[in-house]
């Protein structure tokens, strides 16, 4: 099992016309990700199959609104690709259309935007990841974002992290030493975002699949903090957290828009000791992130007084329940 | 983005901000005149001279000589960073005080040793005061919302405050979709213990200042001291004030407020290549694409012995002229004693960031060592290039191998 997104999620792109959502459109469409639809404001009624030596597996349908798509496409997750000055707008159309889950990657809206997106956002009855972020993939199921596909693998780690590329090093090498991962979230580098550290850990906390969670912070802010809280008082589950910014200096913003020490706070200490302090392992050096989360993971059945050999039975067995839960879940559905 | 105090407050004033009268000058013998021209002539008797840095602490700070370092003493005492004249012959008082401290460096506790060099000065009016007070906007990023902040411990470093007596910082969140409303300044007003004529000039005050936060896309603004004067008057004595650098492309006029003697030459000249540079004071200089994993590795190349020299971003786009530009500006720093470029390539195929960096090291001269971890799409390929280059590259397969190759080079250039 995977949280947020799955096999079945129905995805329209924002901006699907435009260089970026082209190219990342075809990407997650040859990912196996199920697009029904596309909004380009006045080229409604066209269908499109991608540009400039980059052509889609199979065409998309545009719609002149979000409304318009989602009626259409039955669709429930929107992606967005359109540019700053533009891109509130976009997520508040999304909003206003109920999708249940909107994922912003656009990176440079004003905070002004934000806080008015954000206000919109909380009586809602839709979820935003990002913006400013590389979006979400459950691995063999759905990738909706920028992320590339082939480092992940289907696994019971659940990822979420405020960084992009330091996302796909962490994943990598959980890949590289066999973890795959039930759902990698990347919540995006913004003051302002939808979805924070402390709601993505409780939905790992309460996925069966999820065995352990990873969490990558940075400086700025306290949401790393706060989610520390949550875990202690919580989370069952080893989670196991990687801090960036430990040389960087105070009052210096470094390239993501919220990574910022400001006035003493959110330093990278605070956030280490915070974490600590909640029972979760902090991984030194970002080039032991896999090896710690598998140190980790391979201690739980001895811990239990279980022999390693086990572990794989184990496994085998959590699968067969897991099936046959989704038999029952299908016949309820029926 | 930052200005300086006499742009914060020329762009307050547009917006009914009390401020006091002043004129900004960029050498002595224009300070001298303005003094008599400006002030002294027109019946001012007090004159307040202000140095324009961007950092905090001014009024603190000692003037130091650019070239012996030595604090710099005018009258038996230290030359501040900000000081007050009045009695005879201002204009000629002025006159010599600018002289010391224009082309000098000011030390706060925030520019730290090196400070800031002295190229402009403000020169105000005094006025009366009768009380010192604190306001401040920032965002709020627990609750998504703008705070006001004001406290009655005016005049002193505001983090103290929070940090020892968080209780005498009283907050106002704002609700985005209906601004600041009357009642949350009359409460801010009577918060600060005003009342009468003083409350009547506050509340305007404060909702002047917010509007100005919100036309302007500000990303912070304070006012520390917010002086209550004897005629019971709210004015800004400073004005700081700092810009969403993604709401610039709105905000007509506003980069022109750049000081550029402000930034560093070399994060200067990156910005021009669309590169995220930041320099610090280290031997690694590194290059990394995208700025959590440029944060990592400035951690790595620290557990790994080192200093990182700098953070850089070279962001997405990662082709030849980008690098070739990153390489160079790294390079100028002389403190860099080895190179790491840690690529991780998702959307960036790796053989071609190896094709950027082969191009690279042709046009640029780059006498340390260089490692090149490449990992993801196209590693294997980018591998062969770098080897098939015939330059001197370490090549790391992977974070860790990288972290170890630094440290290796670390050790050797100690």
């Amino acid at each position: 099992m995977s949280i947020l997104v799955n096999k079945n999620s129905r995805v329209i792109i924002q901006g699907l016309t435009g260089s970026e959502g082209t190219f990342h459109t075809a990407s997650m469409l040859d990912y196996g990700t199920k697009i029904v639809g596309g909004i380009t404001p006045g080229k409604g009624g066209t269908v499109y199959s991608g540009k400039e030596g980059t052509i889609f597996k199979k065409p998309v349908p545009v719609f002149n609104s979000v409304r318009e798509a989602a009626d259409a496409t039955k669709a429930n997750v929107s992606v967005i690709f359109v540019p700053p000055p533009f891109a509130a707008d976009a997520i508040k159309e999304s909003i206003d259309a109920e999708i249940p889950l909107i994922v912003c990657i656009t990176e440079g809206i004003p905070t002004k935007d934000m806080q008015d997106v954000y206000n919109v956002l909380k009586s809602s009855k839709s979820r935003l990841i990002g913006p400013n972020c590389p979006g979400i993939i459950s691995p063999g199921e759905a990738k909706i974002g920028i992320m590339p596909g082939f480092i992940h693998k289907k696994g019971n780690v659940g990822v979420v992290s405020r960084s992009g590329t330091l996302t796909y090093e962490a994943v990598k090498q959980l890949t590289d030493v066999g973890l795959g991962q039930t759902t990698c979230i990347g919540i995006g580098g913004d003051p302002i975002i939808g979805t924070q550290f402390i709601d993505a850990i409780k939905l790992f906390n309460e996925d069966p699949m999820t065995e352990a969670i990873l969490m990558i912070g940075e400086i700025g802010g306290n949401a790393e903090e706060t989610a520390a809280d949550f875990v202690k008082k919580h989370v069952k589950k080893p989670v196991i957290g990687f801090i960036a910014g430990r040389t960087a200096p105070p009052g210096r913003r470094m390239g993501h828009a919220g990574a910022i020490i400001s006035g003493g706070k959110g330093t990278a200490e605070d956030k280490i000791a915070a974490l600590r302090e909640a029972g979760i392992t902090v991984v030194e050096s970002p080039a032991n992130i896999g090896n710690t989360v598998a140190g980790i993971l391979n201690a739980i059945p001895r811990k239990r007084g279980r022999r390693p050999g086990l572990d794989i039975k184990r496994k085998a067995i959590s699968r067969k329940i897991s099936k046959s839960k989704q038999k029952l879940n299908t016949k309820e559905v029926k | 983005m930052k200005i300086h105090e006499y742009q914060g407050k020329a762009l307050l004033k547009k917006f009914n901000v009390p401020v006091l009268f002043g004129k900004v000058v960029f050498n002595a013998e224009d300070a001298g005149k303005a003094a008599y021209e400006d002030f002294t002539s027109k019946g001012i008797g007090t004159l307040v001279v202000k140095s324009q840095v961007h950092a905090g602490g001014r009024g603190k700070g000692i003037i130091h000589d650019i070239a012996t370092n030595e604090q710099i003493e005018l009258g038996g005492k230290p030359l501040r960073g900000v000081n007050v004249l009045s009695g005879e012959d201002i204009p000629d008082r002025v006159y010599q005080m600018t002289k010391n401290m224009f082309g000098n460096k000011l030390v706060t506790i925030q520019t730290g040793a090196a400070g800031s060099i002295v190229n402009r000065i403000l020169l105000e009016e005094g006025c009366a005061i009768e009380k010192e007070f604190y306001a401040g906007i920032v965002m709020d990023r627990q609750t998504g919302r703008n705070c006001i902040m004001a406290s009655t411990e005016g005049g002193v470093e505001i983090e103290k405050v929070a940090a020892e007596t968080p209780e005498k910082i009283l907050k106002e969140f704002i609700d985005p979709s209906n601004g600041l409303q009357a009642f949350q300044a009359r409460r801010l007003a009577f918060g600060l213990g005003l009342s009468g004529d003083a409350v009547k000039s506050f509340i305007p005050f404060i909702t002047n200042l917010y509007n100005a936060y919100q036309a302007l896309d500000c990303s912070l603004m304070e006012i520390n001291p917010l002086v209550l004067t004897k005629d019971n008057k709210m004015i800004a004595l400073d004005a700081k004030v700092n810009f969403d650098d993604n709401a610039l492309y709105r905000q007509a006029g506003l980069e022109a407020l750049k000081d550029f003697a402000e930034e560093d030459p070399l994060e200067t000249e990156a910005a021009t290549f669309d590169l995220n540079y930041i320099k610090l004071d280290g031997n690694v200089g590194c290059m990394v694409n995208g700025a959590g994993l440029a944060m990592a590795t400035m951690d790595m190349i620290m557990l790994s012995g080192g200093r990182p020299a700098n953070f850089l971003d070279v962001g997405g786009g990662a082709n030849v002229k980008r690098i070739s530009n990153a390489f160079r500006i790294m390079m100028s720093d002389s403190n860099v004693k080895a190179v790491l470029i840690n690529i991780f390539g998702g959307i960036v195929r790796c053989d071609k960031v190896a094709d950027g960096i082969v191009e690279a090291l042709k046009q640029v001269q780059v006498t340390v060592p260089v490692i090149v971890r490449l990992d993801g799409t196209n590693a294997k390929e980018a591998v062969v290039t770098l080897k098939n280059s015939g330059m001197n590259f370490k090549i790391a397969q992977n974070f860790e191998q990288a972290a170890k190759m630094v440290s290796e080079v670390v050790a050797l250039s100690a």
